[in-house]
C-alpha cells in the first residue's frame, strides 16, 4: 500500500496513511494517537534582466504524529520520511517522548474534530508549468523595467505556483482532508538616479492559480511605489500625525497578536491577562476580527492543526477585548470552545489566520482625514520593516524602520530613512480615524488607520 | 518524574547512511545529466535528526524530536540553473527529480553516453571521525536536567521574573555531495544551542531578555554549559533594563560591545560581500576590490575553521573544503564570499561558502564565522573617547534591505556621558547604510569574542557566528522616542 501517490500534484493517500498508523500503533501498544500531514508540489522561477536566473521545483511531504501514553501524557515526532520504516520510527519516538509529557498541560482531541467543515469555495487551479511561469515573469520584469529610466533592475522577483494537501487524522476516526492551490508573484525594483541613493519598492499578489494572478496590478504598484520614492529627503526627528496603510497596520497588529492569543496569556508573555476580556484596550470605533474564511484569503484552510473548523472570530469589538484565539487546550483552560487557530504539538501553538480591521458599527471617529485628500502635514507609513527585531511583543514596545512619505498640502516626499517607535497599547488608544474604504491585502483587510503623536526618528 | 529515554539513532546506521556506497547510483545520475547536455549537475543528499526541548518555570513543557531525508538536484546550463528537491530518495525518486531539473532548462535524458564525465573523485569523507557524535550527545533526561537547572538558577538570581524559559536544540545532519566535476564529499554536522529567556515585570515596567549559546561539533556542549554564569548574565540584564528609560532619538557616536555586537558587521556589510548581492546589483561594493570601503582600523574575516564555532564547516554544501577568507584588510576590500553559482556568474573564486539550510534549498554564497579582527585599544579607551553617545552592550536582531540600508535593535544600552557609562536605556534601533557607516568604525578594541547566531537569507536559515571586539562608530542614527 503506497502512502505517497504517484500523482504529480497531490501526493498523500489519506486512507492508506490512516491504516498504516493504526497498524503500527497497534503493534506498539498505542491506543490514542493523532496525526497531521502536509504535502506540497511547487514550482518557481526567478529572472534577471530578461534571462532565467533560477528555476525551482520541490515535492515535500511531512507528518507530525502525537501519541498519548498509558498515563495520558503526550509525545510528538515529526518526519519527512514517509516510508514504512519512517512512520514506525516516528510512532516509537513519539511514544518515548510521551514519557516527558507535561502533566499540567495535556492537549486532548478537539471536541470539534469531527464537526462539519465550512465550505471555502476554493476551486483547484491547474498548474501552467514552469515554462509558462518563466514567460510570464520575464514579461512582467520587462514591463516594470520599462516604466521609468531609473529602474535598472528588479533584484527580488519570483513567480510560483503550488498545490497543497493537508490532512488531520486521529484514532477516534476523525479524518480531515483539504487540497488547495496557490500562486504568487513578487516584484521588488531598484531605482537609482545620478548622485542619489538607490531606492526600492515592490508589490506582491496572490491567487488560487498562476493564470489568475493580477500581473498588471502588481507591476503598476511596484512601479508606482519605486518611482514615488525617487525624490527623497530626510525627515526631522519628532512627533507626527501618522497614517498607516492597510499593509502597515496589519503587519503591526500581527506582530502584537500575542495580545489576543490565549496560549501567550496562559504562558504569561502576553500584554493581556485572563481578566482582560471585556476591558477597553482601544478606541471605541476600532473593531478587529480574525477571519480565516474570508473569500480573499487565498491561503485559507477549512480546519486547524487539531482538526477544529476555521471560523470568523471577533477579537476587539468597539475597542473592548472580546475574545482570544484558542487551541483545544487553551479553550478548555478558559472554559470556551476552540476557535480553530491551533497548530499541532506537544505544547500546541496558537496563531491568527487573517485579520479584518474595521470601524465599529454605529461608531464614528468624527474625523474626515483621508490619505489622499488631507492638507495638513502627516507621515504616511507604507510598510514596516524588521518586525522580528524591532517589536518587543511581551513589553508592548516597537521601534521599526519604515518606508513612507511626508505628505504636506497633498505633496508626497519620500522619507530617506527613519524609524517609528511607540507602545502598542498607547497606539490603540491614539487612533483618531479609520478611513471608510477597506483594502484587501495578502495579509488581511483594513482601511488606512490614523494615529496621532507617534515618535519618528529621522536623519535631518 | 522524568523517565529514561534512549534516542533512536537509526539515521546513523551504516545501512541507511549516505556514504560511499551511493557512488554508483550517483555516477549514473550525473552521467545521464551530462549526456542530456547539462554543463554541470550537483546532487545533495541529506538526512537529519533534530531534538528540541523547552523548559518553562520548573517543568519540561515541550519535547520535539524530528528526522528526515531528502535530496536536492541542481543542473547548470550556461549561467542558468534548475533546482529540484524531493523527500523521495529512492532510485525512482532521484531519477524523477533529475528529469524535472533537466526539463527546466529544456534538456531531457537520452540514451547517449557522454564521455566528458570522468566519474567521481575519491570520496572526501569528513564524517569518519564523527559517526558517534549523535549518540554521545546528552540523552533527553540529561538535557532536561540541565535545562531545569538553568530555569532554577534564573529563579535564584532574578527578581520580578514572570516567565523563566530554557531551551535546547540539537541538530544533526549527514550530507553527501556529488557533482559532475568529480566533487564527492561527505560530512556530518552537529549543532547544539541552549538558551535562557526571562520576562521581568513590575507594575508597568517590563523587560524581556534572552541569551543563546551555541557550538558545533561538540557532543559535550550541554554538559559543559556554564548555566550559572548564563543565568546571572540574563538576570542582571533583565533587572537593569526593567526600569530603563526609553532612549532619545538622534545622531550620535556609539560603542558596540564585543560578541553579538558583531551583528552590525554581519548585517551592514557581510551580506553585501556575498556574490548573490553582486548578481542582483544590490551591493555598492561590487567594483571596489582593492579599494578602501572602511576605516583603516577595520580588518574583517569570514572563515569556517574555528574549532567548535557555530558557523564552522569541514566542507561547504557544495563539497568544497572550508577556508579562511580575509574580506577587508585595513579598510581595503579584498574578497567576496562566493559559491559555485557566484563564481560562474560574477567571476569571484569560490571560498567554500556555498551553504544551505537543507536539501530543499539550492546553495548560495553565505557567511560562516564572520568577524572584525581585534585592534589595539582597550574597551575603556573607546568609551572614554566619547562625550555623549550610546553604549550598546547587547544587540537584538537586525536585517539589511535591498538598497543596503540596515537596522538592528539594541537589547541592552547605556548612555555615555563625558567618557563614562551612565543610565541604562531601552528601545534603541540603529539604522544606516554600510557604505556610510563602515568608514566611521574608527576604533577597535583588543577583546575579540564570537557569538552563535542564525542567519536567514536566500538559501534558508543557517548556523553562523558573528563577532567583533568592542568597536566605536563615530556617528550613527539611533531610533528611539
Amino acid at each position: 500500500m503506497n502512502i505517497q501517490q504517484p500523482s504529480p500534484t497531490i501526493g498523500l493517500n489519506c486512507h492508506a496513511l490512516s491504516d498504516k498508523l493504526n497498524q503500527f500503533a497497534k503493534t506498539e501498544g498505542i491506543r490514542q494517537w493523532d496525526l497531521g500531514a502536509a504535502c506540497s508540489n511547487d514550482s518557481s522561477v526567478q529572472v534577471d534582466r530578461g534571462e532565467a536566473k533560477q528555476m525551482k521545483g520541490s515535492q515535500r511531504s511531512s507528518i507530525t504524529v502525537r501519541v498519548w501514553n498509558d498515563q495520558g501524557l503526550i509525545g510528538i515526532t515529526s518526519t519527512s520520511d514517509l516510508t514504512d520504516a519512517g512512520l514506525g520510527k516516528a510512532l516509537r519516538l513519539a511514544r518515548q517522548a510521551s514519557d516527558f509529557g507535561n502533566p499540567s498541560d495535556v492537549p486532548a482531541f478537539s471536541p470539534q474534530a469531527k464537526a462539519p467543515l465550512p465550505d471555502l469555495h476554493r476551486p483547484l487551479r491547474p498548474s501552467q508549468g514552469i515554462k509558462r511561469l518563466l514567460e510570464m515573469l520575464k514579461q512582467a520584469e520587462a514591463d516594470l523595467l520599462g516604466r521609468h529610466p531609473s529602474i535598472l533592475t528588479v533584484p527580488y522577483n519570483g513567480l510560483a505556483e503550488a498545490s497543497y494537501e493537508q490532512i488531520y487524522l486521529n484514532s477516534e476516526g476523525a479524518l480531515r482532508q483539504m487540497k488547495r492551490t496557490q500562486a504568487s508573484i513578487y516584484l521588488y525594483a531598484r531605482a537609482e538616479e545620478n548622485g542619489r541613493k538607490p531606492r526600492s519598492g515592490g508589490a506582491v499578489r496572490l491567487a488560487l492559480g498562476s493564470q489568475d494572478l493580477d500581473l498588471s496590478g502588481c507591476i503598476q504598484e511596484a512601479a508606482d511605489c519605486t518611482i514615488s520614492h525617487l525624490d527623497y529627503k530626510p525627515i526631522q526627528t519628532g512627533n507626527y500625525l501618522v497614517c498607516f496603510t492597510p499593509d502597515a497596520i496589519l503587519d503591526l497588529l500581527g506582530a502584537f497578536s500575542s495580545m489576543v492569543n490565549a496560549r501567550a496569556v496562559l504562558d504569561g508573555v502576553s500584554l493581556s491577562q485572563r481578566e482582560s476580556l471585556g476591558s477597553t484596550i482601544a478606541v471605541p470605533f476600532l473593531t478587529l476580527h480574525d477571519n480565516g474564511l474570508h473569500p480573499s484569503h487565498i491561503g485559507a484552510s477549512a480546519f486547524d492543526g487539531e482538526g477544529t473548523p476555521t471560523r470568523k472570530l471577533c477579537l476587539i469589538n468597539g475597542g473592548r477585548l472580546e475574545s482570544f484565539l484558542h487551541s483545544e487546550a487553551t479553550a478548555r483552560a478558559f472554559g470556551v470552545a476552540p476557535t480553530g487557530h491551533a497548530g499541532l504539538g506537544a505544547k500546541v501553538s496558537v496563531g491568527p489566520d487573517w485579520f479584518e480591521v474595521s470601524t465599529t458599527e454605529g461608531e464614528s471617529s468624527g474625523s474626515n482625514l483621508h490619505h489622499q485628500k488631507t492638507k495638513e502635514p502627516f507621515v504616511l507609513i507604507e510598510g514596516l520593516n524588521a518586525l522580528h527585531a524591532g517589536v518587543k511583543a511581551s513589553q508592548g514596545s516597537f521601534s521599526l524602520p519604515f518606508d513612507g512619505w511626508l505628505v504636506n498640502q497633498g505633496e508626497k516626499i519620500s522619507i530617506e530613512a527613519a524609524t517609528v517607535a511607540g507602545d502598542i497599547r498607547t497606539l490603540l488608544n491614539s487612533i483618531i480615524h479609520i478611513e471608510p474604504d477597506s483594502v484587501i491585502r495578502p495579509g488581511g483587510i483594513s482601511p488606512h488607520v490614523w494615529v496621532e503623536g507617534l515618535s519618528i526618528t529621522g536623519e535631518a | 518524574m522524568i523517565a529514561t529515554y534512549t534516542p533512536d539513532q537509526t539515521p546513523a546506521l551504516e545501512s541507511e547512511s549516505f556514504n560511499g556506497q551511493w557512488e554508483g547510483q550517483l555516477e549514473s545520475l550525473l552521467s545521464r545529466g551530462r549526456s542530456a547536455g547539462a554543463d554541470l549537475i550537483e546532487i545533495f543528499l541529506e538526512q537529519t535528526d533534530h531534538l528540541g526541548v523547552l523548559a518553562e518555570q520548573d517543568a519540561i513543557t515541550s519535547v520535539n524530536p524530528s528526522f528526515g531525508r531528502g535530496a536536492g538536484i541542481r543542473v547548470f546550463l550556461g549561467e542558468r540553473d534548475g533546482f529540484v528537491s524531493t523527500n523521495d530518495v529512492s532510485e525512482a525518486g532521484l531519477d524523477k527529480a533529475l528529469e524535472e531539473a533537466l526539463a527546466m532548462l529544456g534538456l531531457q535524458v537520452n540514451g547517449a553516453i557522454n564521455s566528458s564525465f570522468e566519474g567521481l573523485k575519491t570520496l572526501q569523507d569528513f564524517a569518519i571521525e564523527k559517526r558517534n557524535w549523535l549518540k554521545n550527545c546528552p540523552e533527553l533526561q540529561e538535557a532536561s536536567e540541565h535545562l531545569l537547572n538553568g530555569t532554577s538558577l534564573l529563579e535564584q538570581y532574578g527578581k520580578h521574573l514572570q516567565v523563566r524559559r530554557g531551551s535546547y536544540a540539537r541538530d544533526w545532519q549527514e550530507v553527501l555531495v556529488a557533482a559532475s566535476d568529480g566533487t564527492f564529499g561527505r560530512d556530518i554536522r552537529l549543532h547544539q544551542s541552549v538558551g535562557l529567556n526571562v520576562l521581568a515585570a513590575d507594575g508597568d515596567h517590563r523587560s524581556s531578555i534572552g541569551r543563546r549559546y551555541g557550538t558545533s561539533n561538540k557532543p559535550d556542549d550541554l554538559r559543559q554549559w556554564n548555566a550559572e554564569a548564563s543565568a546571572r548574565e540574563v538576570c542582571e540584564s533583565a533587572g537593569i533594563m526593567l526600569y530603563a528609560d526609553y532612549v532619545d532619538a538622534g545622531q550620535m557616536p556609539a560603542v558596540l560591545a564585543n560578541r553579538f555586537g558583531g551583528v552590525i558587521f554581519h548585517e551592514a556589510c557581510g551580506h553585501l560581500l556575498e556574490t548573490t548581492q553582486i548578481e542582483r546589483c544590490t551591493t555598492p561594493f561590487a567594483d571596489k576590490i582593492n579599494e578602501s570601503i572602511a576605516h583603516e582600523a577595520v580588518t574583517a574575516i569570514d572563515e569556517g575553521l574555528t574549532d567548535e564555532a557555530f558557523g564552522s564547516v569541514s566542507m561547504d554544501d557544495e563539497g568544497m573544503q572550508s577556508q579562511r577568507t580575509v574580506l577587508i584588510e585595513n579598510g581595503v576590500l579584498k574578497r567576496f564570499i562566493s559559491d559555485r553559482a557566484g563564481e560562474l556568474r560574477t567571476g569571484h573564486p569560490r571560498t567554500g561558502s556555498g551553504r544551505r539550510q537543507g536539501h530543499t534549498f539550492a546553495a548560495a554564497s553565505r557567511m560562516r564565522n564572520t568577524y572584525i579582527a581585534a585592534g589595539p585599544h582597550t574597551p575603556e579607551a573607546l568609551i572614554e573617547s566619547i562625550d555623549h553617545g550610546l553604549y550598546c552592550k547587547s544587540m537584538g536582531g537586525g536585517s539589511v534591505g535591498p538598497t543596503g540600508q540596515f537596522n538592528f535593535s539594541v537589547e541592552e544600552g547605556y548612555l555615555i556621558n563625558n567618557g563614562k557609562l551612565t543610565k541604562p536605556v531601552k528601545g534603541a534601533t540603529l539604522i544606516g547604510e554600510a557604505k556610510e557607516v563602515m568608514p566611521r568604525i574608527s576604533m577597535c578594541a583588543n577583546d575579540l569574542e564570537l557569538a552563535a547566531g542564525f542567519c536567514g537569507s536566500v538559501s534558508g536559515s543557517i548556523f553562523v557566528t558573528v563577532g567583533q571586539p568592542h568597536i566605536k562608530v563615530d556617528s550613527i542614527t539611533v531610533g528611539g522616542r
